[in-house]
């Protein structure tokens, strides 16, 4: 089944001009679950965080868990858009856009936790560098501002990442529009003809972006894990905690990849640029980076047990088979003993596959991060102030609106922007040599200007 | 921006050298707790109601854990009041990313409220579970409300607070040194904690004075530092049987 260009770019801009009534049903799902997270965050901004579950001595809990798990998420896209376009695989096409906009949804979500996790969040503008009325900078030896730049540097650098091959599409919109339209998106393509020395420009800031973000989406996840690792706590106090964070973060972010390209497909009628084998490789990936992870916890149990640290084992064993143990057999099950059979043989490696295998993965992480968190803090030495947690519906709450905002913010940007790079595809399909996944659109050589169509037709 | 900071000279706001340090003798305490009601009275430390202890958001700056030894009958029980041990290598100071957590040159760990925007993560770097967080905003039942110590703050809603040495009684006995010309007496200082302990559990002064209590007795045989193999440094001791 060969497809035109000019059918491809119908195909991909349809979804900005059409919506169907299960399009608005799912947008009020999304911005219902967010509207009740606005009013769990207002109610204790009114009441003062007690009305989480935190308490002494775990003072961080689902904040924190959800905050490192959506830093996580954020993680594949533009880490493994960046790797696929260096390594020039020409599979990557359909799926970058879809990849690339989960990192910046997914790290404004997870910037956004610690603002409002913090106990006075109307002062958190004091992590800014600023010269103030207080007289003082930001502690520069603190992990929490090394966060804070670390995570603007790979949001700033995510959204550029973003854009830049954006251009190109909105030019390609702004040429169809008529109206309001015409106007928002020949100012988003920033004057975009087209011209040779444009598309080397283009060229090069990508190549230049591809380059600069893998190192800081590395530090970004390594930065996180201090937060935890740079404390005296049992079972945070590690050196493996940077890789460990960095492979758990890429690990969960593919899963949410794999579970965002197939909504994407069956909402957006994608079948035939999402096909099997883009989830199929992308299933390959995720296969390793279990196993990764595998090897890293159990790298990591392993040491602590032989080292037997007192304050270390209690947390072990709190995890391993205490109170914590259901939770973290379920962590292993669904992150490795799953994921493994499933992911290994070719069989069951199909779309069907690859998703159930990503779900169970998007929880054991979450759970993952849960279990690195909870159990330290509530068995820290003296024994006398040990604790446990329970959340409250308020956690419950903006935990659930964290996935309705993703989801919200990813319903309009399929509103706005062509979910695949549409001039991504095209030079694909001039390049029969690298077919690739593009089979079914690709061996279509014409060259020349994309035949304009009437996009209302 | 801040003060050059020699290390080992150690000079408080007055010019003053001193090095404060606490002592706890566990062979002492009886765990009467007068030090926690003592601590709570001069600190403005509000008591949270039993629904909220019950949720662990009990505050209070010192407290006496209890431990058994032994089994029945040869139970033992030991009394351990733990308070903030004003580590010199704290490990809640260098976390604060606004400097709410920092350490004076007289030794202690300050705690500067308005600084304070509430991460916790200090709490959470704190081996001893000594920092404790104001989840909801303070009431005073009445009449209690009268009762406040108008020498301290009384803290808001989102941050986090801490045993002080009753720093404003380490300030008020300066100033009160200065203004008579003369030096400090060892003893004339004396936390909430300490000068309520009948037993005299507690012992606080100046270690760079080496003829005061505190020096004398934490260079005993029997003095440990608790957690010590952390490398926290702290400033208080335990005396105990080893």
């Amino acid at each position: 089944m060969k497809k035109s260009e000019e059918q491809v770019q119908k195909d991909l801009l349809r979804p900005l001009f059409e919506s169907s009534a299960g399009y608005w049903f799912a947008v009020a799902a999304a911005a219902s679950l967010v509207l009740a997270g606005v009013f769990a965050l207002l109610y204790g901004f009114y009441s003062g965080i007690g009305v989480w579950g935190l308490n002494s001595p775990v003072f961080w809990a689902f904040d924190i868990t959800n905050f490192v798990f959506w830093i996580g998420i954020s993680h594949a896209g533009t880490l493994i858009s960046a790797i696929l376009r260096l390594a020039n695989a020409t599979w990557r096409r359909p799926v970058t856009r879809c990849a690339e906009a989960i990192t910046v949804f997914a790290l404004s979500i997870g910037a956004i936790i610690p603002v409002f996790h913090i106990g006075r969040p109307w002062l958190a503008f004091w992590m800014f560098p600023y010269p103030s009325e207080r007289g003082i900078w930001p502690n520069l030896r603190s992990p929490l501002a090394w966060d804070f730049f670390a995570i603007n540097t790979y949001l700033i650098g995510s959204i550029s990442f973003l854009f830049l091959p954006m251009i190109p599409d909105f030019a390609l919109i702004r040429d169809r529009a008529t109206g309001w339209r015409q106007k928002v998106y020949g100012t988003l393509s920033l004057g975009w003809q087209g011209t040779p020395r444009q598309w080397h420009r283009l060229e090069t800031a990508m190549h230049i972006m591809a380059i600069a973000i893998i190192p800081v989406a590395v530090s970004v996840h390594t930065i996180v894990s201090w937060d935890f690792a740079m404390t005296p706590v049992p079972m945070w106090r590690s050196t493996i905690f940077g890789p460990y964070f960095v492979c758990g973060a890429i690990f969960s972010g593919i899963a949410a990849l794999i579970l965002a390209m197939a909504l994407l497909r069956k909402f957006l009628r994608l079948e035939e640029y999402l096909q099997p084998l883009h989830f199929s490789n992308l299933g390959k990936l995720l296969l390793t980076f279990s196993l990764l992870w595998f090897y890293f916890t159990f790298a990591e149990r392993l040491t602590t047990w032989y080292g037997n640290g007192e304050s270390e084992m209690t947390v072990f064993w709190s995890t391993v088979r205490g109170q914590f143990a259901p939770l973290f057999w379920a962590m292993v099950t669904f992150n490795f003993l799953i994921p493994v059979p499933i992911l290994a043989i070719k069989r069951l490696r199909t779309i069907t596959g690859t998703v159930i295998a990503s779900i169970f993965i998007v929880v054991g992480m979450w759970l993952e991060r849960f279990l690195i968190i909870v159990p330290s803090l509530s068995r820290k030495y003296l024994p006398y102030a040990w604790g446990s947690y329970r959340p409250t519906w308020v956690e419950m709450t903006l935990m659930a609106s964290g996935f309705g905002l993703m989801a919200l913010l990813y319903l309009v940007f399929s509103k706005v922007v062509p979910m695949i790079a549409i001039w991504e595809l095209k030079v694909g399909m001039q390049e029969p040599h690298h077919a690739g996944a593009s089979e079914a659109v690709a061996a279509h050589a014409a060259p020349g200007k994309p035949a304009i169509g009437d996009l209302s037709s | 921006m801040y003060p050059a900071h020699e290390p080992g000279k150690r000079t408080d706001s007055l010019n003053m050298p001193h090095h404060w340090a606490m002592v706890v003798d566990v062979d002492r305490c009886t765990g009467c707790e007068a030090c926690v009601v003592a601590c709570h009275a001069e600190n403005n430390i509000p008591t949270v109601g039993d629904d909220q202890a019950a949720r662990g958001r009990a505050m209070h700056w010192i407290r006496v854990e209890r431990y058994w030894e032994g089994e029945f009958p040869d139970a033992k029980l030991r009394f351990q009041p733990v308070m903030c041990q004003q580590c010199e290598s704290a490990p809640c100071e260098p976390v604060c990313p606004t400097y709410a957590s920092y350490h004076t040159a007289d030794g202690l760990n300050a705690q500067v409220y308005n600084r304070c925007i509430g991460t916790r993560f200090c709490a959470n770097a704190c081996p001893y579970n000594v920092r404790f967080f104001n989840f909801f905003n303070p009431v005073w039942a009445k009449p209690l409300h009268l009762q406040l110590n108008p020498d301290v703050s009384v803290r808001s809603v989102g941050i986090m607070e801490k045993c002080t040495f009753c720093v404003q009684r380490i300030h008020a006995g300066e100033e009160t040194a200065k203004a008579e010309k003369r030096e400090l007496k060892d003893g004339e200082i004396k936390p909430a904690c300490v000068q309520s302990c009948s037993p005299m559990a507690l012992v606080f002064g100046d270690l760079d004075d080496p003829n005061s209590e505190v020096s004398r007795l934490s260079k005993s045989g029997r003095s440990v530092k608790l957690l010590g193999d952390l490398g926290t440094q702290p400033n208080a001791s335990y005396l105990q049987k080893t």
